[in-house]
């Protein structure tokens, strides 16, 4: 019999509902209310986690410091089933993803808020533990949480626990100019093997049983952003994380915004052989597959192989590779040329990738 | 990769080219029954690359294509119950029915779930014993022995939430039906590794024998494919017909005799309707009766529907190699992956999404 139970049973006792709740190991409606139990929830839960990389304060808004430079500012939701995937959580997740964002838009990530909306039910112990994963990533790559905000909702109208974040950046000298720069002669880098996110995060969720189990690649770009700008300077014309659509949309994008083809080569894009296998067995493109610590570069045409070999010097970037480069708008807006030569359009991915029947 | 790279060798994919142009005398017109073929084909560049000395011609052997309309309609039904779980492999969610696709149905707030393998709908059922699962199982000979599987255990466990919505449909009588139409132009088939893996091929010896036409059993990655296209030419020029194995790290003249045994006790042969074909007499597999309780059709008392077919898809044309995808008036126009007018175009394993995807010419990608 749970505690909940044998306190209900005993009609004599006279138990305060909310003192029920209070011992509760899973976060409860009332958490979510703005009362004393939300109040323990940030303080002793939240504040107490994140203290180390945090000026949150319980104002309704927080004062920013005074910045020499212009400030860039950008926002994104994470959703994630599994909450818990190898090579990371939703935490780090929501940590990278937001610095990631700033650092290819050419800005040092300093400030972000957090936003946590939690299905009622949710276990305090893992929410704790994403917390504190949301304190090591910040710590990793040197931001402060600023501000944040605490909803419940009721199970069902969430899958666990959804992150919304915004952050806020110092744009460095020189901004990348932006993909409608890129000009014939361009090259293409990637900064590591592509497809890891995606299939990490369906092996688990989708229980294939894989071995060795696929490892996310999620994790920080701006140390490789920062050297690139610091070796490169203006050569580099545009970066993205290619996150969501994959290395595909991402070319899809640029060679919109560019009118160029961008042609790529099968041989030479790094994809690990778990990636490769599952992607194999199951029908499905690593190029169309999500990444969370992978980007493409543009830089002018000769930089490439210097570019490559900064990227190789750093922790986690020895997989960066020359992968393509910008032409003349020929045959379609992407290409790629495949076993025997042959070039071919790259499909722009159509929603989520459907693993195949056979 | 081990068993991978090994068969996309381009040096050794040039030499079998160089061989296969030197032994055509004129353009033949091949067959690859499996729509995987088509996707490789495509994908390697080497339909491309034997433009003039083969023409390569996609035949029936799209699962999810050819699968009943009326059956998409039915499972499309079965998901919006309060009391089903429709579970389906991934691709058939975006093929349209009647008038939605499984993918609509989810959105509307059925209960449709992508599942890798039969036992993850037999694990659901375990998982929602309030519910109904119903597997949606579609394939051809390569995908029963997996559903057989997952109905044995379902009844070993003694699941009474679990049913299927068979659709498996059978290739050596969909090539009959090709090849006794009047005006067909098939002079060789590469028949589908993955099919004879699990069948073997024993049975094509009579249809070479009736239809004097070379059959050829033929791998996925380009060196198979290219090996499987010179023995078929090899055959042609020396004006002989004989069944040929090009796959046999994968395939034995029996095939694979548990698996065999596995079909035979859960199915039994039937006509079967396919998308775009009308019914195929011995077309499909049913449940055999001694396994109708697991039979999705009885559970539910499927009345019979009107289907309405789109009537502007040549689809038929399309899957019986009358028309080139690209040939078709709607192909890269109103017919798109992202508004399919029929099942070729929308299916990972079809005709129509292979071309889309790596043959589309320019004036298709703008229009």
């Amino acid at each position: 019999m749970s505690e909940r139970e044998r306190n209900l049973s005993g009609s004599w006792q006279l138990n305060c509902p909310v003192l029920l709740l209070t011992t509760s190991d899973c976060v409860t409606l009332a958490h979510g209310e703005g009362g004393r139990l939300s109040r323990k929830l940030i303080q002793e839960c939240i504040l107490k986690t994140l203290q180390p990389v945090s000026s949150l304060c319980l104002n309704d808004a927080a004062p920013l410091p005074r910045s020499e430079r212009p400030l860039a500012m950008t926002t994104d939701s994470y959703v994630i089933t599994p909450l818990f995937f190898p090579g990371g959580d939703i935490g780090s997740l929501a940590v990278y993803g937001t610095v990631n964002d700033l650092a290819v838009s050419g800005a040092r990530p300093l400030w972000l808020t957090l936003s946590l909306i939690i299905e009622e039910g949710l276990p305090l112990a893992v929410l704790e533990r994403i917390l504190e994963s949301v304190a090591q990533t910040a710590a990793e790559t040197g931001v402060q949480i600023m501000a944040g905000d605490t909803k419940v909702v009721p199970r069902g109208a969430a899958d666990g626990l959804f992150i919304n974040t915004a952050g806020v950046g110092e744009l460095m000298d020189p901004v990348p100019v932006g993909p409608d720069r890129i000009q014939a002669g361009d090259e293409l880098i990637v900064s590591g093997p592509v497809g890891q996110h995606g299939i990490a995060v369906m092996a688990v969720r989708e229980e294939l049983g894989v071995e060795p189990v696929p490892q996310s690649d999620s994790g920080s770009l701006f140390p490789a952003v920062e050297n690139l700008r610091h070796k490169l300077g203006a050569r580099v014309r545009c970066l993205r994380d290619a996150t969501r659509g994959g290395v595909s949309a991402v070319l899809h994008e640029w060679a919109a915004a560019s009118d160029m083809t961008l042609s790529i080569e099968e041989r030479l894009i790094p994809v690990t052989p778990e990636v490769r296998g599952i992607s194999e067995l199951l029908g499905l493109d690593p190029l169309h597959i999500a990444n969370e610590g992978t980007m493409l570069i543009a830089v002018e045409q000769g930089a490439g192989a210097e570019a490559v070999a900064e990227l190789q010097g750093l922790p986690g970037m020895s997989g960066a590779q020359k992968i393509g480069e910008a032409r003349e708008r020929g045959i379609a807006a992407v290409t790629v040329r495949r076993t025997l030569g042959a070039e071919q359009p790259l499909a722009d991915p159509l929603g989520s990738p459907l693993p195949r029947i056979c | 990769m081990k068993y991978l790279d090994e068969y996309r060798d381009p040096e050794a994919a040039q030499r079998l080219l160089t061989e296969i142009r030197k032994t055509a005398t004129h353009c033949w017109t091949l067959m690859e029954v499996c729509g995987g073929q088509t996707h490789s084909l495509l994908r390697h560049g080497i339909a491309a690359e034997l433009e003039g000395t083969v023409e390569l011609i996609h035949g029936p052997g799209c699962p999810v294509c050819v699968t009943d309309q009326g059956a998409i309609d039915f499972a499309c039904q079965l998901a919006q119950r309060e009391d089903v779980i429709l579970a389906s492999f991934g691709d058939m969610l975006r093929v349209p029915g009647s008038d939605s696709s499984l993918l609509d149905v989810r959105t509307a707030g059925g209960r449709v779930q992508v599942v890798y393998s039969p036992l993850d709908a037999v694990e659901l059922a375990r998982r929602y014993p309030e519910r109904q699962v119903v597997f949606f199982a579609v394939g051809f000979e390569t995908t029963a022995p997996a559903t057989a599987l997952a109905v044995r255990q379902a009844d070993r466990d003694g699941l009474e939430n679990f049913s299927l919505l068979v659709s498996h449909v059978r290739v050596q009588p969909a090539m009959e039906t090709l090849v006794e139409a009047p005006d067909h132009r098939v002079q060789a088939f590469l028949a589908a590794g993955h099919v004879c893996t699990v069948m073997g091929y024993e049975s094509y010896e009579s249809f070479v024998e009736t239809y004097r036409l070379p059959v050829v059993v033929t791998g996925f990655e380009p060196l198979d494919l290219l090996e499987g296209i010179l023995a078929c030419v090899r055959q042609l020029e020396q004006q002989q017909a004989r069944l040929e194995n090009c796959y046999a790290r994968s395939v034995q003249e029996a095939g694979n005799r548990a698996a065999r045994d596995l079909v035979q006790e859960i199915y039994q042969v039937s006509d079967r309707a396919w998308r775009g074909f009308g019914v195929i007499p011995r077309g499909g597999l049913e449940l055999s009766p001694e396994w109708s309780q697991y039979d999705a059709r009885i559970r539910f008392e499927k009345q019979a529907l009107p289907v309405l077919e789109n009537e502007e898809c040549r689809s038929f044309d399309v899957m019986t190699g009358q028309l080139k995808p690209t040939a078709c008036p709607h192909f890269g126009k109103r017919c798109r992956p992202e508004t399919p007018l029929g099942a070729p175009m929308v299916s990972s394993e079809g005709a129509c999404a292979a071309y889309y995807r790596y043959g589309m010419s320019a004036d298709h990608a703008t229009a």
